[in-house]
């Protein structure tokens, strides 16, 4: 029986200092964080210092793999960093030399664009809150995008709560089958290629900013050589009975439908194979082929599967479809959330089939083809080629966050989410996860957390030495269940105590 | 409700939506070239200036 998907999405941000040349990146994400929690809702307003993360059980080097090879690097924790966590859940930081932001854990893909939406709503309300801070004619600038387009990605990664029992090759397979297909859909668009030596006229455009910066089918690394399988082995929940799915090949998306569909098909498939409903289709060469689908604009040449035969991407996803909907009809859709899966599932046979007919008429749900449509009508009216540098200038101004100057803004994009709800969102955890137990403790008893993290709560009650509260259970501690006795907790040492902490 | 208007322009419509006059499809054409004339319009007004400048200085350290 697949367990509930536990989902939810880390992005981190491409960042610039308009105004002067004399800036860096750690201390602008720092500068833009800072601002941000200062300015931050709720209890957290007359606190000096935001409540930190708490690193205990960080362990970017465990590997899924029993072994790990002599080459693997495993990330490093920078512990030294802004790193804060919000009313609502998410923790909000600087990695890599990019402002992080990373969504609560949500119970279904649906809420998970809620929260990515509060995401960018939070970023745009911190570049605000930052130009207050800086001298005039300056001014922070956040892009959601992955790449520089000069060779340096960074990334927006999903999360999928797995159950720990599956066999880790079998989840390789089926990942990285969908991970390659899905980037029909799943794709945000880039301009050109990175790859050393492939020229503008080769790959004027290309379906993802993420694709060219993969190398490797399965490893550790998450910053160099990437693999399209993560092996990060490191659960955020009770080891014995879960595994979290990190999963780094996605691009950040614009587009709410694309994100409700990158989270909402992945969380699907896994959910098949957990209930065994799932036949792999392992592709050959999945590195090239994942280059390749980027590559190819007309979505019709053949992938050369293990079995000897070929399909095209779009073939592979009809597959998958079929494949979800008999499942969906034996297993039922409780594990991803059941009005969610219904709407994944009918939406994912719209896309595919505008993407065969027409993929023009998806300008609305698809990244890629949102900024086609800008790109080609831009060059049609300018008389202007792939070449000219305003095309690769429309393409990053396509993911800047401002309002004044977003193209992504102005592209016509459905919306999932209302901008009302993700305003509420800001500060409220979803109620359906541990995140609600979190948010809650942050807004009601913040001068009593010491720190938190993924999973667990460190409480100072005064006298006594601090009291760790473990979450080891993404799916408890909910409304449903602490709801009430949240509210009738009137000090920190009765909700412990009728927590039994 | 904007944004929903506007989708409605550049999808099909469900099935379960009934539409109060269908369109030609010369006219949806033209519809639909009006919209990103206007699209246009507006990005050549908040387009960054100096674009090769813009493109050039935006370098990112790598990430995850």
């Amino acid at each position: 029986m697949a367990i509930t998907k536990i989902v939810g999405i880390e992005t981190e941000f491409g960042i610039m200092v308009r105004g002067t040349l004399d800036w860096n990146p750690v201390s602008a994400s720092s500068l833009l964080i800072n601002a941000y929690v200062g300015t931050d809702v709720g209890s957290l307003d007359d606190r000096a210092t935001p409540i930190a993360w708490d690193f205990i059980d960080e362990m970017p080097g465990a590997d899924a793999r029993d072994i790990m090879p002599d080459y693997a690097m495993p990330p490093e924790v920078e512990t030294h960093l802004v790193n804060a966590v919000l009313t609502n859940g998410a923790r909000y930081y600087v990695d890599h030399a990019h402002p992080e932001l990373s969504t609560p854990e949500c119970r279904d893909a649906l809420s998970v664009v809620l929260y990515d939406r509060a995401a960018e709503l939070i970023l745009i309300e911190s570049m605000r809150a930052a130009a207050e801070n800086m001298a005039p004619g300056q001014e922070i600038v956040i892009y959601k995008d992955n790449s520089d387009r000069k060779g340096n990605a960074y990334g927006c990664h999903e999360n999928f709560l797995l159950d720990r029992a599956l066999p880790f090759g079998q989840i390789i397979t089926a990942a990285t089958t969908h991970f390659v297909t899905r980037q029909i859909y799943t794709g945000s668009g880039k301009v050109g290629s990175e790859l050393p030596g492939v020229s503008r006229r080769q790959v004027p455009y290309q379906l993802t900013q993420r694709a060219e910066h993969f190398e490797e089918e399965v490893g550790l690394e998450t910053t160099l050589k990437r693999p399209i399988v993560n092996t990060r082995d490191e659960p955020h929940a009770d080891s014995q009975k879960y595994r979290r799915l990190h999963v780094i090949v996605g691009d950040a998306n614009l587009s709410q439908v694309a994100t409700l569909m990158k989270v909402g098909t992945s969380a699907i498939i896994f959910a098949m194979l957990e209930d065994g409903a799932l036949e792999l289709m392992p592709i050959s060469d999945p590195v090239r082929a994942m280059h390749h689908v980027s590559h190819d604009l007309t979505l019709a040449s053949p992938l050369e599967m293990a079995s000897g035969r070929t399909m095209t991407a779009l073939e592979v996803q009809w597959e998958l479809l079929r494949q979800a909907k008999d499942w969906a009809d034996r297993f039922g859709l409780d594990s991803v959330g059941e009005a969610c899966g219904k709407m994944v599932l009918e939406r994912w046979e719209e896309l595919l089939t505008g993407l065969e007919s027409d993929p023009m008429s998806l300008a609305a749900q698809v990244d890629w083809i949102a900024k086609k449509r800008i790109l080609e009508g831009f060059m049609e009216r300018h008389g202007c080629g792939w070449d000219d540098s305003r095309l690769s200038a429309l393409d990053l101004q396509y993911h800047d966050l401002r309002p004044s100057k977003s193209l992504a803004a102005r592209a016509g994009l459905e919306r999932l989410v209302s901008d009302e709800d993700a305003t509420v969102a800001i500060s409220e955890p979803p109620g359906d996860t541990r995140a609600y137990f979190r948010g809650k403790c942050l807004q009601k008893f913040a001068d009593h957390v010491v720190a938190a993290n993924w999973d667990s709560i460190v409480f100072d009650v005064g006298d006594d030495p601090l009291r760790r509260v473990p979450m080891l259970e993404p799916s408890r501690g909910t409304f449903e269940h602490v709801g009430l006795i949240l509210e009738e907790s009137e000090t920190v040492t009765q909700l412990l105590d009728r927590l039994g902490a | 409700m904007a944004d929903r208007e506007q989708v409605r322009k550049t999808t099909t419509p469900r099935k379960d939506e009934v539409t109060e006059e269908t369109p030609g499809v010369s006219e949806q054409g033209e519809a639909l070239k009006a919209e990103l004339d206007d699209l246009l319009d507006e990005i050549d007004e908040v387009l960054e200036t100096n674009a090769e400048d813009f493109v050039k200085s935006y370098i990112q350290k790598g990430g995850q």
